[in-house]
């Protein structure tokens, strides 16, 4: 029983706390209320992939939220009508954010500096190096195939959504299914124990981050094209919510130990709170306490189930 | 009846005190007496049972059975505090210590004289308190000074100061010249000195038989969890004591040995490493299990980890069939097909929140990837099947936690990581630590087994009967260097031993 719920209590909870949702408010279960979410989740869904390997590997990642946004800027500067193909915004979106996440990769696997400090730093000067290259000021006047990208539908569902759903399945295959998913746990496991098994913990770290990077800068294009906006203060925040989807999931900060299934339904768990209490009208000040309570809740579970072993 | 008998000068007795971690017992009927006012040694091969008896002594442990009487009161003790209140205190090989504040601070931590109804520390106070007993003491340490900037010798001093400033009346030094000078152990002694004048007793642990004869007066012997001897030290030489703390007999646990040692596979030539080894060189036969002894602290585990190229050499070769590889990279070593098993499997050997899967194929993935990454899940399985069942490793499943096996199970787990590369050369470091004798016999059988089959085997060992059962021939280390090369057939424990203190017997400078 008790390996039952370690093992699939977050789907448990899920459930639970969708039927209470369904109960509560007869608009919980429309179609549009739930593409709404998955709309919804989708930004927070594809960072917290990028954040669940990090966290695995051993390290965290703060600078993500800034990154978005730096990517978001970026990105849209080539994004007005006429100037360029679709295809040059988003290569430099997704370049602008790699770069970021490599530097803090390098800086961390081979200068040895602890991740918090580091992605602390990048948090600051990649939200600086956006404010710099927009003056301040929000990109605007946006091409409709930019804008298509986070406000379209294909067959039936959001594109975001289907971008989240697809780096979703691609960080499960790597992590179940690949030598670098296996080195990574390991990395985050016993790193002493990795590297002298073979593994150069220290190309992980700097792929992974550079991955988190790459998936940051690719939220950053999806926020900017859905809000038609590419906003120097946007994603403050988001760094805080791909943990707390991660953490909610079960990874361990310690590292060595999370699933990308598990994020997954972390971030639908933070989606759904924040739709029904929408839908409950209750006011975004509450939602706060109530989100910051979830996660402490989860932790607090998952931390018993490993004690009492 | 004898707890109400107080014997004069008597401090402390233990009487039939048994010991067991789960199931395997670690001290069995044993009995130690120690007066006020002496040094008494205690002395025994490692994993003898010193550290669990001192351990109880301090109260870390509870004893499973017997009596443990200080001052003529039997006691229990359930905590060190516990222990530290009635008088006993044990200075520890590492110590822990607040390098950032001063040395008076360190002395009365959690106990500092306080004013304003205890909530300011009065510092005056506390380094007047601090100048008056080190005055007593004869030393010359300044209170005010910072913790982190006094000398080795200095600091296990204070560590001795505190103790007395608490009424220590027992105080346990555990190796506490290991990181010595000659120069500082004389410090150290005449400190020791001044205190069994004081008639305060210590126990005294250490490898180093030069130190054994010149402070202590009583010598205590244990041998696998066993009291053997307990006599003044006039009634030893050196030769009787170290009989004494080894003689026992190799047991069945060994197998018939099989291998036949062929060409040299391995040859090290001249590497060294500062600090840690100097102009090592050696060679291994194919077939062969080469073994290395010594003390803790000689540089056997450096030098390995160096040859496999976890830590830099400072210079010096590495030759696989008079081919140079000087592995750069663990990772370099696998390929020139060299395993390391290393010797702390919790820090350096598993990733323990790990499915035992995940840990026996780290070190070979690749042979079961397609495309280079894509892993072929079921070559794997039945590989590690394979690996489970020839070891014999007691899991659940491929999929059980890795942290949740024995300590025997743990290591084979280890051993098949490193089995499962297909190595020509295998390096073992204190492969049955912690293991029970039945694993224990087992990986000896495998070990004999990948010998006969042509592997080459470097065994660091301390267990000197696992030498003799085990190896072809043993190379001894001390202090970085090697002191000897032996074939198994022509030497004895006692040459062992010899060799390994070869530069302790005298005072090095």
């Amino acid at each position: 029983m008790k390996r039952f719920t370690a093992k699939y209590g977050i789907y448990i909870a899920f459930l639970l706390l969708a039927i209470t949702m369904a109960v509560s408010s007869p608009y919980f279960l429309r179609t549009g209320n739930l593409l709404n979410i998955l709309k919804q989740i989708s930004i927070n869904g594809i960072v917290a992939v990028g954040m669940t390997f990090v966290i695995i590997s051993g390290g965290i990642d703060l600078s993500v939220g800034s990154i978005v946004a730096l990517s978001a800027v970026f990105a849209s500067t080539y994004a007005h009508p006429g100037d360029y193909s679709l295809f040059v915004p988003l290569v430099i979106g997704l370049l602008a954010g790699s770069a970021c996440g490599f530097l803090n990769g390098v800086l961390i696997a081979k200068r040895r500096l602890p991740p918090f400090i580091v992605t602390l730093g990048m948090m600051t000067i990649a939200r600086g190096v956006a404010l710099v290259y927009s003056n301040g000021r929000p990109v605007i006047n946006l091409s409709d195939q930019y804008n298509h990208i986070g406000g379209g539908y294909f067959f039936g569902l959001p594109i975001p959504a289907i971008i989240f759903l697809a780096v979703a399945a691609w960080g499960m295959l790597v992590l179940n299914y690949t030598k670098f998913g296996r080195h990574i746990y390991a990395t985050g496991g016993n790193e002493l124990a990795a590297r002298i098994s073979g593994v150069n913990t220290d190309q992980k770290k700097i792929i992974v981050y550079t991955m988190a990077g790459f998936f940051a800068g690719l939220a950053g294009i999806v926020l900017s094209s859905r809000i038609m906006t590419g906003s120097p203060v946007g994603g403050a925040g988001y760094e805080l919510d791909a943990i707390a989807a991660v953490v909610i999931g079960g990874s361990s900060l310690k590292g060595g130990i999370g699933t990308i299934g598990g994020t997954i339904m972390g971030a639908l768990i933070i989606g759904v709170i924040s739709n029904g209490l929408d839908l409950l009208s209750v006011s975004s000040y509450w939602q706060q306490i109530v989100k910051g309570g979830i996660i402490v809740l989860a932790v607090m579970v998952d931390k018993n189930q490993g004690t009492d072993k | 009846m004898e707890s109400k008998k107080n014997i004069p000068g008597q401090l402390l007795y233990l009487k039939d005190v048994n010991k067991s971690f789960d199931g395997v017992p670690a001290l069995k009927n044993v009995s130690l007496k120690v007066n006020t006012g002496e040094v008494h040694a205690l002395m025994g091969e490692n994993g003898a049972g010193k550290s669990t008896l001192m351990k109880i002594i301090t109260g870390i442990f509870n004893l499973d059975s017997g009596h443990l009487f200080f001052n003529g009161t039997e006691r229990f003790f359930k905590s060190p505090s516990d222990a530290l209140s009635a008088g006993i205190c044990m200075v520890h090989q590492e110590l822990n210590y607040f390098p950032d504040m001063t040395v008076a601070e360190n002395i009365f931590m959690n106990r500092e004289p306080a004013i304003c109804l205890g909530v300011f520390v009065n510092y005056r106070k506390m380094r007047l308190m601090a100048k008056e007993i080190f005055a007593k003491n004869n030393i010359d340490i300044d209170p005010g000074s910072l913790m982190k900037d006094r000398s080795a010798a200095e600091k296990q001093i204070i560590e001795i100061i505190k103790a007395i400033s608490q009424d220590a009346s027992l105080i346990i030094m555990d190796e506490p010249t290991s990181a010595l000078s000659a120069k500082e152990i004389n410090q150290l002694f005449s400190v020791i000195k001044n205190l069994k004048q004081k008639g305060i007793a210590i126990i005294y642990i250490s490898h180093r038989m030069e130190e054994i004869f010149s402070i202590c007066d009583t010598i205590t012997i244990l041998r696998d969890g066993q009291f053997i001897d307990s006599r003044p030290l006039n009634d030893f030489t050196n030769q009787t004591l170290i009989q004494a703390m080894i003689g026992r007999e190799l047991k069945q646990v060994f197998p018939v040995k099989t291998n036949l040692p062929g060409e040299v596979v391995l040859e090290i030539k001249e590497i060294s490493k500062k600090n840690h080894f100097d102009k090592i060189s050696f060679v291994a036969h194919k077939g062969e299990i080469l073994g290395i002894t010594g003390l803790m602290g000689a540089g056997r585990t450096e030098l390995l980890e160096c040859i496999f190229g976890i830590h830099k050499k400072d210079s010096g070769g590495v030759f696989i069939n008079n081919k140079k590889v000087n592995p750069r990279t663990p990772l370099n070593a696998i390929k020139n097909k060299i395993s390391l098993v290393t010797e702390d499997r919790k820090q350096k050997g598993l990733f323990l929140d790990g499915p035992v899967r995940q840990n026996i194929t780290l070190c070979s993935l690749r042979n079961y990837c397609r495309f280079g990454q894509l892993l072929n899940l079921k070559a794997e399985k039945s590989a590690v099947d394979a690996m489970i069942s020839k070891l014999n490793i007691k899991v659940s499943s491929a999929r059980q936690i890795t942290r949740t096996l024995s300590g025997g199970n743990q290591q084979k787990v280890v051993l098949a990581k490193w089995l499962l590369t297909d190595p020509e050369i295998l390096f073992l470091d204190e492969p049955t630590l912690g293991v029970d004798i039945g694993a224990r016999a087992e990986i000896y059988k495998l070990i004999n087994q990948l010998a006969e089959n042509g592997k080459t085997i470097v065994m660091i060992s301390s267990d000197n009967s696992e030498i003799l059962g085990l190896c072809d021939r043993v190379l001894v280390m001390c202090e970085g260097r090697i002191t000897a090369d032996m074939k198994i057939g022509n030497c004895t424990q006692e040459n062992i031993l010899q060799a390994a203190m070869l530069f302790q017997t005298k005072p090095h400078n």
